[in-house]
Formats: C-alpha cells, sequence, structure tokens
C-alpha cells in the first residue's frame, strides 16, 4: 500500500535537474512521476521511478542528498469531481496532508502521490471509502 | 611523560634569567648583522647593552608580517647563506610570501620543540605516526617529521591529500597517531564511515592538529569519527613552524616553549604589554633562532596567556585556543566577525556540519553576508517547511552569536570545497570593488 518515493534536494542553478535526469537515463531508471516544490534558492524533487533503492544510491553516489520518502498512490476517475471527492473524504476524516501531486493516465483514471502525516490513517480512510489504492508492485510502472 | 624537564619544569625566575640572557645576546646578534634592525633600534636610541633582562624586552620595536615582505627574501636573516640549510615559505595569499631560514641548529631546535610537543600527546617510539600535513615550502609536514624522528617513532611521510591511500596505509600499517590540520582530519573521518572501513581495523589513538583555527565543537568531532584524543598545536613559520606551542593531557591551553619563544600579549591598537589573563595580541621573540631571530613578531593572533602551573607538572605558560585572527577578522557592517564564531554556531547545532563558506559583498552601499551551509542529507527533510525551518534555525542562532544579520543559503552536499591543507572559509568580493 505505502509506496517509495525519491526526494532529492537540489540548488537552484541552471542544468541541475538535466544532470540528475541525465544520470536516470544513463542508468536506465523510468520516472513514472514528478513534482519540485521550489524556494528562491534551492527545490525539493519528489518522484516515482522504477527500482527506487538503487537509483538512490546512484544518484547518492553523483552527490546528491537523496531521501526515501513513504508515500501513498489514490486512484480516482478522470472526470469532473473525482478529485473534489476524494479530498472530501480525506478532510472529513480529518487526516492531514503535507503534500500531493497527481497525474492522468489514460482516459478513464487519474493518480493522486500523498503525504499525510499519518499515513495509516489515510490507507484506512481510503479503504473504509473503497477508494481504490496504487499496490507497490504496479505503482513504479504507472 | 615530559620530554626535557630541565625545561619544560624550570621555575619562572630560572627561566627569565634564562630569557634575559637569551635575548641580551640575540639582540647583539641582529644590531651587528641585519641593517634592517640596526637602523630600526639606532633610530629608537636603543644601543644592544640597554638590553640586559627580560624586563627590558618592551623596549624593543614590533616586527610585523609587512617587514618580512619588505625586507624579502633574505633581509632579516643574520647569517650568510652557507650557514642556512633549510628555506621555508608562506603560500603568499594576501601579498608576496614571506620566507624564513633554518641553520642546522635551528632544525636541532624545531625538532626539540616538536619531540616536547609529540610527547605531550603521548606519542613515542611505540608509536606510528602518519603525517598528513604538506610537506614542501609550507612547515607543517617537516616540522612534525623531525619531531616525531627525534622521538622515535615511525613516521609515515604521507603529505596531505590523497585520502583513500591515507586510510589504507592507516588500516594496513596500523597508524597509532595522525598530524594534519583540523579539517583534513574531519575530512578522514568522514571519508573513514563512507568507505565503511571497519573501525576495529584503525588503531589510532592520539591526533595532533594544526595550522588553521578550530573550535571546542570541531575537536569533539573528530574524536568521535576518528576515535582519537585530539590535541592542538600551535605554530607559524616566522617563530619555527608548528611546535611553538601544544597542549599536555590536561588539555587547559597550549603551553608555549618559552625557553626558546618568548611571548607577550600587547594590545594591538597601542602595543602596550598586557598582564597575564586578558586579551591582546600574541607576540613572540624566538630568541634562540640563528638564521632569522625575529625581535617582538606580531602574530595578529588574538588569545590570553595563564601563569598559573598546570596539573601535568610543567611551569610552561599556556595560551588560549586563538579567537581569531587580526587578519581572518571581518568588519561587516562595522561589526567584527571571525569565521570561526559560525563554525561554533553549525557545530553547535545537531542537524548541521561545520561546511560552510561566508561570501560577503556590498550592495548600495550596505555590507552583505550570505552564509551557505550544506545540507546534511540524514537531516534533510522533502518538506518545504521543515527545511525553512532548519533555515530559520540557523539564521537566529548566527545572529544571535555575530550580532548580525545574515542571510543563510542552504546548498547541496559536497559542493563547498574540502580542504587538503588550509580550508578557505571566506570570500570577500568587497575587496574586488
Amino acid at each position: 500500500m505505502i509506496i517509495k518515493q525519491l526526494s532529492v534536494f537540489l540548488e537552484n542553478r541552471t542544468g541541475r535537474l538535466t544532470e540528475l535526469t541525465g544520470i536516470l537515463a544513463a542508468n536506465d531508471i523510468n520516472i513514472s512521476a514528478f513534482s519540485i516544490a521550489d524556494t528562491a534558492d534551492y527545490g525539493i524533487l519528489r518522484m516515482i521511478v522504477g527500482r527506487p533503492e538503487p537509483a538512490a544510491e546512484i544518484l547518492r553516489k553523483a552527490g546528491f542528498a537523496v531521501k526515501i520518502t513513504d508515500v501513498v498512490g489514490m486512484i480516482i476517475p478522470h472526470r469532473p469531481g473525482g478529485l473534489h471527492k476524494a479530498l472530501q473524504v480525506i478532510s472529513d476524516n480529518n487526516v492531514a496532508i503535507d503534500y500531493m501531486y497527481a497525474f492522468a493516465s489514460g482516459e478513464c483514471k487519474a493518480t493522486v502521490v500523498i503525504r499525510a502525516e499519518s499515513l495509516q490513517k489515510l490507507i484506512d480512510v481510503l479503504q473504509e471509502h473503497k477508494m481504490e489504492l496504487l499496490q507497490e508492485g504496479d505503482v513504479y510502472q504507472v | 611523560m615530559i620530554w626535557n624537564e630541565q625545561y619544560e619544569c624550570m621555575e619562572r625566575e630560572e627561566l627569565q634569567k634564562l630569557q634575559g640572557e637569551r635575548v641580551s645576546s640575540m639582540v647583539k646578534r641582529v644590531y651587528d648583522s641585519v641593517p634592517f634592525y640596526r637602523q630600526k633600534l639606532q633610530e629608537m636610541g636603543i644601543e644592544p647593552g640597554d638590553i640586559t633582562t627580560i624586563d627590558d624586552l618592551k623596549k624593543l620595536p614590533f616586527t610585523t608580517k609587512q617587514d618580512l615582505r619588505d625586507n624579502y627574501p633574505f633581509g632579516l636573516f643574520t647569517l650568510p647563506q652557507t650557514d642556512v640549510v633549510r628555506l621555508h615559505a608562506s603560500s603568499g595569499t594576501t601579498g608576496k610570501s614571506t620566507v624564513v631560514g633554518y641553520t642546522h641548529n635551528d632544525i636541532q631546535m624545531w625538532s626539540e620543540v616538536v619531540a616536547r610537543s609529540l610527547t605531550m600527546a603521548g606519542v613515542g617510539t611505540s608509536d606510528i605516526i602518519q603525517v598528513a600535513y604538506g610537506y614542501g615550502l609550507f612547515t607543517g609536514g617537516l616540522g612534525l617529521h623531525y619531531g616525531a624522528e627525534k622521538v622515535g617513532a615511525t613516521v609515515i611521510p604521507i603529505s596531505g591529500g590523497n585520502t583513500k591511500k591515507q586510510l589504507q596505509l592507516m588500516e594496513d600499517f596500523g597508524s597509532t597517531a595522525l598530524a594534519c590540520t583540523p579539517s583534513y582530519a574531519a575530512y578522514l573521518g568522514e571519508a573513514l564511515v563512507e568507505e565503511k572501513i571497519n573501525r576495529k581495523n584503525i588503531k589510532l589513538k592520539a591526533g595532533v592538529f594544526g595550522a588553521e583555527p578550530w573550535t571546542e565543537e570541531m575537536r569533539s568531532q573528530i574524536e568521535h569519527l576518528l576515535g582519537i584524543k585530539a590535541y592542538d598545536i600551535y605554530g607559524l613559520s616566522e617563530i619555527i613552524g608548528p611546535g611553538v606551542s601544544m597542549e599536555c593531557h590536561c588539555q587547559k591551553g597550549m603551553h608555549i616553549f618559552e625557553d626558546h619563544f618568548i611571548p607577550e600579549i600587547i594590545n594591538p591598537e597601542s602595543g602596550e604589554v598586557l598582564p597575564y589573563g586578558e586579551l591582546g595580541e600574541l607576540v613572540f621573540t624566538p630568541a634562540t633562532k640563528e638564521a632569522m631571530p625575529l625581535i617582538r613578531y606580531r602574530t595578529r593572533d588574538l588569545t590570553r596567556l595563564h601563569a598559573d602551573r598546570c596539573e601535568c607538572g610543567r611551569t610552561l605558560v599556556r595560551m588560549e585556543k586563538c579567537v581569531g585572527r587580526t587578519d581572518d577578522m571581518l568588519i561587516i557592517r562595522g561589526v567584527n566577525v571571525f569565521p570561526s564564531q559560525v563554525e561554533s554556531v553549525l557545530l553547535e547545532m545537531s542537524e548541521t556540519k561545520p561546511h560552510y563558506l561566508l561570501v560577503v559583498d556590498r550592495e548600495n552601499n550596505l555590507d552583505t553576508l550570505e552564509i551557505r551551509v550544506e545540507i546534511e542529507e540524514q537531516f534533510f527533510s522533502d518538506e518545504v517547511k521543515e527545511l525553512e525551518g532548519l533555515r530559520m534555525r540557523i539564521k537566529a542562532n548566527i545572529s544571535s552569536i555575530l550580532g548580525i544579520s545574515a542571510t543563510i543559503r542552504l546548498v547541496e552536499p559536497g559542493t563547498i570545497e574540502r580542504s587538503m591543507g588550509k580550508a578557505q572559509r571566506v570570500i570577500d568580493n568587497r575587496k574586488l570593488k
């Protein structure tokens, strides 16, 4: 149920992200989803990749500060109100979300990656409401 | 153990008598052979015969680094080149380099004071010492080398750099002591962890570190990383090199080898001699040096001297760790700032390591200070609010210690240059404008 996300500290300088994607490409690591939280001086890159542990090790060797963070992937219908309904369930149950990012793949489904204060509570709430969750087995190839 | 009890435990009265004799004879030597000093003394109306006791020292003029530069390269040598067996020179980052010369006896004396220093750190014949100070014009490598041979230790003259080789020999040869700059010691300690070397294979027990300012926090960090007791050694090439003073096992300041290097603390503005215990600029008169004795050399180091008796049994005065160097001192918006203050703030915080760089600039006639701090992977949070919290905590701590505010910039690990020798801690762009 819990998915491993790579978080990388990136200085804001031209070409830095390209260096990182170059390393992943050279090592045949696929990126399924990513987002960047940015501040004036640095950004935090969060991404779901195939083979997260080896990928983290490769990036560390290349000098990046990398952290593996647990997140949850929620699958929602790709149509108006789909996200709203899911978020309503989460907020009604008082689960605090730290951050989230989403991507729609194909015609009928969208995936939302969520980091919450209590991941277990989030999972429980979503399962209680029969929401579909990404499984670790299929997620790295989302 | 004490290497030379006769001199290291001499009663003060007897020591002062010896210092007086040595200064008196040294003044005669420089008066006769160094035009620079003869002219200076004549201008002040001082005859060599006027200097008979140690109390007369304060009548003599000071020597500054500028005087050494003005007399570059050999102008302050008292003896012809035929008597000089070795030259060393400073890196000259702030101008022309300064050159120092040694006679055979000077090298013997230097080995003697380094032998005393190593004995304080418990290094003796049963030790294998890895000398990772740079060998060359810098005095660190050869200074430690000769002293270590004198105590009868086995010397590995590996010099600085080549970290993998350092660790390999440390493991293969079973080095029991390490001598290098404190920043390189910390770097080696980190590399030891990174290379996943089994600590059981490392036999280090003592480290002799100097040649750059370091803090108590850095000492604990090095001791923890390398599993050793870390000792502070002090010196400067103008006086002899490493071995001017050294910490004993009590670690209550560094004992100055006063029979050779006569210390004074002065008010840096007025030049007035200050009593023991007061903070001021450290001045040395290396009275027994043959090739290049100096009269009252101003070190630019700020510290205090303490003369109360040390538990180790030595009677030599102790100097505190230098608060800063008048050269290193930055004046930012009128406030005196020492890079060592930033270092101690970062070391005191559990989430940061002392990898930092101060960037000083001027915008609209106002000085700006940016401090770049490397993020540590183990404390890297992937939430902006956590990282910003860390940044604000560093900012608050810096501002309370420095008395001025600074911009804190978090940078990626490993992006601040690691030093193999002296660490570059400051970029002052104001000088370029």
